[in-house]
């Protein structure tokens, strides 16, 4: 039987742009180019990875955003995926990560799955928690932040570089799995593979398809408030020196007037 | 006065730093009681007491270290079934961000991470949280249940308030998911006796500027003469010149001290995340344009492997 693998991909300002809020304080998503979040290309990859060892699979990839989050889907198509979800709907505008992970769950089971694959954490709430919060809501196992992951015999295996330690974890299918940026390098989408995702499928639902109120979601139905978001002070400009042979020693007296030494 | 959770991250008894930083904060809002999941509670007991908890849960089994996450979750829940708390603190590490976030489903509760502050509000605790790499500053709460919040380390400084601290017995059944991912095996990293990474009040980092593994002497010497922890740029890491544990930035751990040194790193916005709430930042690179030097208190434009080796020097017969 295939194993059907679901890799959860999220749309995100880069990173790298000026990222702000807008007035009602969620992020603003039209000062900033969108992506498909870096650190999901990773669950991606692994998930391909996953497919080419297996005898018969499919990958999913699974996106809740606003219309732009099509091109992270498009993005993950064009690495390799077979096909597309897209959950779109206007009264998502605001959702928290508790109401995202219930959409994802919802979507993931009338997707139909033996595979969760998501990335460590997305690059603009960087909380990390959905994963954990889809195994809690599927009711199955948790296998997250690894950096080597392996599926066999219907079982997951992988390795967690956690706090303190390394573990070595395992748990049979059906599994929710994230990966790390140690993982391994994600591939760049090939010409024909740009080519070949303009052509492969790719399901929109709404609120509605998967059996889920309004108020359950969006700014409203959030489990959390932001009452204030404030652009931090710049910090005030520091001293630059440049060294002519004695620059260890300014830095040491600098040090010693902050009574660090 | 109201009771809050707070979840003990401990080896075998002895308390990690972050956990007396929460019963600190956790004083602000009502009284702490703490969590301690696994062996050696009445080890732990005592600085738990000294640092205001007025009672300690203990639940100790195999299933907390032999499966993954969820036993943990079934012992905090457990917890929370018996005091009604006004709001559970869990400390902002990995596994912690985890057990909150399945708490939280089980409560229907939301959940906020990484909060770096905390205080009493007319709605129920305020956290505040550094987003965009710390380029804003936001304030939260958590409007349905009981909040659930993971706190950043180095958000508070400790400060003792003993308590009672008696230690109960706390009775946890384990769910059918308890035992859902097989811890294998486990290796614990070696302790390279400098202070943890995310507690140090001082952390010195190198980047690709040091140019190889047997170059980090450089930055340990420093370190070390300081007192410090040792941190690495994702470039560093990923050259394999130093290990992953010792990241600081986005996907690597994010720090606060009171000092951070930045030694041929430029600064990229990925780092910065990691960093930039540091209330000193020093900076030694070649490249007077690297955006590093947007941050700093002070900073030397200069070849790291002449500065440094000075700064150490220095720093040793200055300390005598
Ligand atoms: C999704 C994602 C997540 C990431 N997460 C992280 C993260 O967690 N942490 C992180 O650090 N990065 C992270 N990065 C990578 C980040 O974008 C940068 O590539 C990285 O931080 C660069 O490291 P660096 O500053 O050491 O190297 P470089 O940018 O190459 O800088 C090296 C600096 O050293 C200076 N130099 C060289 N020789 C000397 C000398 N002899 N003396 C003095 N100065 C010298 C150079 O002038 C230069 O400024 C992430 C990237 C992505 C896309
Ligand atoms: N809106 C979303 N759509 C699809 N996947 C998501 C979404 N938000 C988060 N994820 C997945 O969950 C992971 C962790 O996200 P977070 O908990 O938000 O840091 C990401 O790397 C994604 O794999």
């Amino acid at each position: 039987m295939s194993l059907r693998i679901v890799v959860c991909v999220k749309y995100v300002p880069d990173a790298t742009g000026d990222r702000h809020f807008a007035e009602d304080l969620t992020t603003d998503r039209d000062a900033v180019d969108g992506l498909l979040s870096e650190l999901d290309e990773y669950a991606v990859e692994q998930a391909l990875q996953i497919a080419e060892n297996a005898d018969d699979a499919e990958v999913t990839v699974l996106t809740v955003g606003p219309e732009d989050a099509s091109d992270a889907l498009r993005k993950a198509l064009s690495m390799g995926a077979d096909k597309g979800v897209h959950v779109e709907d206007d009264d998502l505008h605001g959702t928290d990560a508790m109401g995202t992970s219930l959409v994802l769950a919802k979507a993931i089971e009338e997707t139909g799955y033996d595979l969760v694959v998501c990335g460590m954490a997305s690059t603009d709430g960087t909380m990390g928690v959905l994963p954990a919060l889809l195994a809690e809501r599927l009711r199955v196992p948790q296998v997250t932040l690894l950096s080597e992951v392996a599926v066999a015999d219907g079982k997951v295996t992988g390795r967690r570089d956690g706090d303190t330690a390394t573990e070595h974890l395992e748990a049979a299918l059906p599994a929710v799995v994230s990966v790390t940026d140690q993982s391994g390098e994600a591939r760049y989408p090939s010409f024909k593979g740009i080519m070949a995702a303009k052509k492969k499928p790719v399901e929109s639902l709404d609120l509605d398809d998967l059996d889920i109120e309004a108020e359950e979601v969006g700014l409203e139905g959030a489990w959390t408030k932001v009452d204030e978001a404030a652009p931090r002070p710049a910090r005030t400009a520091g001293t630059v020196v440049k060294d002519e042979g004695e620059g260890g020693k300014q830095l040491a007296e600098f040090l010693a007037g902050q009574k660090f030494i | 006065m109201a009771e809050v959770l707070v979840y003990v991250d401990h080896v075998d008894g002895a308390v990690r730093k972050p956990t007396l930083e929460l019963l600190t904060l956790a004083r602000r809002i009502g009284d702490p009681v703490a969590v301690h999941l696994g062996p050696g509670a009445d080890t732990a007991a005592a600085t738990l007491a000294e640092y205001g908890a007025v009672k300690v849960l203990a639940a100790d089994a195999p299933e907390f270290a032999d499966y993954l996450v969820v036993p943990k979750v079934d012992g905090l829940q457990a917890a929370c079934e018996s005091v009604s708390p006004a709001a559970v603190l869990v400390p902002s590490s990995a596994e912690g961000k985890e057990i909150a976030a399945r708490l939280a489903v089980r409560l229907g509760s939301g959940v906020i991470t990484d909060a770096v502050d905390l205080e009493s509000g007319d709605g129920g605790p305020v956290a505040t949280q550094s987003v965009f790499a710390a380029a804003y500053t936001t304030k939260s709460r958590v409007t349905k249940g009981t909040p659930v919040i993971t706190v950043k380390p180095n958000s508070a400084a400790p400060e003792a308030a003993p308590a009672g601290g008696t230690v109960e017995q706390l009775a946890v059944s384990f769910g059918e998911l308890a035992t859902g991912t097989k811890v294998v095996s486990r290796k614990e990293r070696e302790s390279t006796g400098r202070p943890e990474l995310t507690e140090a009040a001082i952390v010195v980092s190198g980047g690709r500027g040091i140019g190889g593994a047997e170059n980090f002497g450089v930055v340990e010497a420093l370190a070390d003469s300081l007192g410090a922890a040792v941190g690495a740029s994702r470039a560093a890491v990923d050259a394999g010149w130093y290990p992953h544990s010792s990241q600081v930035g986005q996907t690597g751990k994010t720090v606060s001290p009171q000092l951070y040194v930045a030694a041929g790193i430029s600064g990229a916005i990925q780092h910065r995340a990691g960093m930039q709430t540091s209330k000193t930042i020093v900076a030694v690179n070649k490249d007077a344009e690297a955006p590093i030097f947007d941050l700093v208190d002070y900073g030397v434009v200069g070849d790291l492997f002449e500065v440094i080796p000075q700064l150490t020097e220095e720093v040793k017969s200055r300390k005598g």
